[in-house]
């Protein structure tokens, strides 16, 4: 018997439409409103600008360690900007730009990182899930989402963020599978930013692209250029809307770069050349946006000031946070706090001196997920 | 009332839960067409439909990972481990995320589900079939761990781990599965997680036991009675964690003698923070030194030696009468 060919349809699209020359492929250019491209450049530049903050505040021990995000501003936002407020965002650790285009205030999010639990806490109508660490595993919780979300007819859709090291994880390859099966509203974005710590791509994987990966598992993949905000921004909402219609998930591939550390605590220098960091520089995506702005008349003035201005008070209202009350430890561990836990909170709160009244909101008491347009399916 | 066995017993709770409450969904490795391989959620699928009752592909990390993604968006899904063998193919979901999402969320988000796990030895069959791991579980904080010993109080048990609103690891002994028939109420029956029970009152001295050792234990103070004239009273944990002290304390203020029984291995087990409540509460009432029957500290030793490893009548009634000879 002859060998035939199965499946002969496989492709993988890449998508690049303004290149970091500045040359912009007109007919593929989205058709966004200029009021959309200027609240894109400006959360770019926040998450840019934080950033830089940032890792000077950690420097400055104000904050612990984080993952800065210098140079995937595109990748995330591309992405992020085409979610709907009832949609719902999954993050890893490395999306800054994106959290705050959700709705994280900026002083949350140094909270988390100054070691404050109440800085993970979204608020009650915020459909985000918090920064997750171990790296992939956030992923089945973004397929669950989307399966919960169908079963009650919701229309809302899942987007989910990892890095290029996280496709070598179990999890990655059992989301997708899961959600192939499932035919789930959810949206992968890798951001591949070439390195994992230490550990360059082609050490991670030896397919060719990321995004081929999805094809195993029966779903469309792209790359795209993920320094090109357009590019990115074409590619998310193509899959969102497929999602949205209920034709399924996809993996979307940005090829970006990590232009900073991996973590505050991690000296790259010891693992890849400035030769190389500066060819990356060389495709900053806000240079090229910034660029295309200005040509089309769309760039605002003084948009960085405004914006350190925003930056320098929500510092202020951070630091301004009450000091961290340890008896608080034992409030979210279970609905009811069991008896031996109970005395272990007494015990604490015999030798600890009393806490200063907190001037922060009062507890939050877990309810259902509020969610627009939700209709409860009975089967 | 109906007689069932605990499989019986644990499907109709199961049944019910999904009856009363359309957010209550299963999830595992042939629980829907096939009704799981020990038939606990045996014609659920047919009754509720695929989408409540979910033949997922063969991941376990997944079917926790997607149930946990579930959990937060408001359903309360019901996953099966097949085994509790394989369940460290998903204990980082478990540990990282199942028992982590309030304290991480700071109450914005919990996890209201269930893992069933057959666990405990019997069923003569390849490694990984017959282990307990009860004592990782109740390590972690932000789970509870329950084990039914029968299928009156695994049916009400089941229920109740379902209504709870935080993470539950249900243990169901294998050895149970199909050992003894209860008159099981048809009426909608729960009991509160983290209390023990008194499953025979005693003076002498205290068995402390869970699942499949209840037996066991109930039966070595059967021996103990008959025999040496002694008079045993029986602790029926039902929850491991969180752990019901004051029963513990209770009981051993009475008797001053404890015995703490289980299958898992001795060392860094459940019988060790038992054994330190016991010191914590009742140290003043102690007569004796508490001991621990349990496994040896071995791996898998295959089903032609189970019976030496696993807890037996004899090996209790000795350490029952070491304890009131010391």
């Amino acid at each position: 018997m002859p060998r035939i060919t199965l499946e002969p349809r496989f492709q993988v699209e890449y998508l690049s439409i303004l290149d970091s020359d500045g040359n912009l492929d007109t007919a593929l250019e989205p058709k966004l409103a200029g009021e959309d491209l200027r609240a894109l450049y400006r959360a770019m530049v926040l998450g840019r600008r934080l950033d830089e903050r940032m890792v000077r505040l950690q420097r400055q021990g104000r904050i612990g360690t984080f993952a800065p995000i210098k140079g995937q501003e595109a990748s995330q936002m591309g992405s992020a900007f085409t979610l709907r407020r009832i949609d719902w965002m999954v993050p890893s650790f490395r999306e800054t730009a994106a959290m705050i285009w959700r709705g994280w205030p900026i002083e949350k999010l140094l909270l988390f990182f100054a070691g404050h639990l109440e800085g993970g806490q979204p608020a009650l109508d915020q459909h985000d899930l918090p920064i997750t660490i171990p790296v992939a595993t956030q992923l089945p919780h973004a397929v669950g989402l989307a399966y919960a979300a169908q079963y009650r007819g919701d229309d809302v859709v899942v987007m989910a963020y990892f890095g290029d090291g996280a496709t070598s994880e179990g999890d990655f390859h059992e989301a997708l599978n899961f959600a192939g099966v499932w035919h789930v509203p959810v949206v992968f974005v890798c951001q591949n930013n070439q390195w994992a710590i230490s550990v360059p791509l082609k050490k991670q994987t030896h397919s060719r692209t990321i995004a081929q990966k999805a094809l195993a598992y029966g779903l469309p993949g792209i790359q795209v250029d993920g320094n090109d905000v357009l590019a990115v921004y074409a590619a998310a909402r193509e899959a969102v809307d497929r999602a949205r219609a209920g034709d399924g998930p996809t993996l979307i591939e940005c090829v970006t770069y990590r232009l900073g550390v991996h973590t505050t605590a991690d000296d790259p220098t010891k693992y890849r050349t400035a030769e190389e960091v500066a060819m990356w520089e060389q495709k900053d995506p806000l240079t090229r946006f910034r660029a295309y702005l200005e040509k089309r008349n769309l760039f605002e003035a003084n948009v960085e000031q405004r914006i350190d201005a925003e930056i320098a008070e929500a510092v202020r209202r951070f630091e301004s946070a009450p000091p961290a009350d340890p008896l608080t430890m034992f409030d979210h561990v279970y609905a009811e706090l069991p008896a031996d836990l109970k005395a272990q909170r007494e015990e604490m709160a015999a030798r600890e001196p009393a806490a200063p009244a907190s001037a922060g909101e009062p507890p939050m008491t877990p309810g259902p997920t509020p969610m627009r347009g939700q209709r409860l399916t009975r089967r | 009332m109906p007689k069932l066995n605990m499989v019986k017993a644990l499907n109709l709770a199961l049944f019910q839960a999904m009856e009363r409450d359309a957010d209550v969904l299963v999830l595992g490795e042939d629980v829907g067409v096939d009704g799981g391989v020990f038939r606990v959620t045996d014609d659920l699928q047919r009754k509720f439909g695929s989408q409540r009752v979910i033949d997922s592909p063969l991941a376990e990390a997944a079917i926790i990972g997607t149930a946990v993604g579930m959990a937060l968006y408001g359903l309360k899904p019901v996953c099966e481990i097949q085994f509790s063998g394989f369940a460290f193919q998903c204990f980082h979901q478990i540990e990282n995320h199942c028992a982590r999402y309030r304290a991480r969320s700071q109450g914005r988000f919990h996890i209201p589900m269930v893992i069933r796990m057959p666990y405990g030895g019997s069923v003569r069959a390849l490694e990984h079939h017959s282990e307990s791991e009860e004592q990782f579980y109740a390590h972690i904080p932000g789970l509870k761990m329950v084990i039914p010993s029968g299928p009156r109080n695994a049916r009400a048990l089941l229920a109740a781990a379902i209504r709870d609103p935080d993470p539950v690891i249900f243990f169901e002994a294998k050895a149970l599965y199909h050992a003894a028939k209860e008159e099981v109420p048809e009426e909608s029956e729960t009991v509160p997680l983290g209390r023990a029970q008194v499953a025979r009152e005693g003076s002498a001295l205290t068995l402390i036991a869970y699942g499949a050792m209840v037996r066991v234990a109930l039966e070595a103070a059967d021996v103990l009675r008959d025999e040496d004239g002694v008079d045993a009273e029986v602790i029926d944990l039902l929850t491991i964690s969180p752990l019901d002290r004051d029963a513990l304390v209770t009981s051993v203020k009475k008797t001053g003698r404890a015995v703490v029984v289980h299958e898992a291995p001795r060392s860094f087990g459940a019988g060790a923070e038992i054994a330190a409540s016991i010191m914590d509460g009742a140290f003043l009432s102690l007569e004796a030194p508490v001991r621990r029957v349990a496994a040896h500290d071995v791996p898998f030793v295959g089903f032609a030696r189970e019976k030496a490893n696993i807890p037996d009548v004899p090996r209790v009634v000795a350490a029952a009468r070491a304890t009131l000879a010391f």
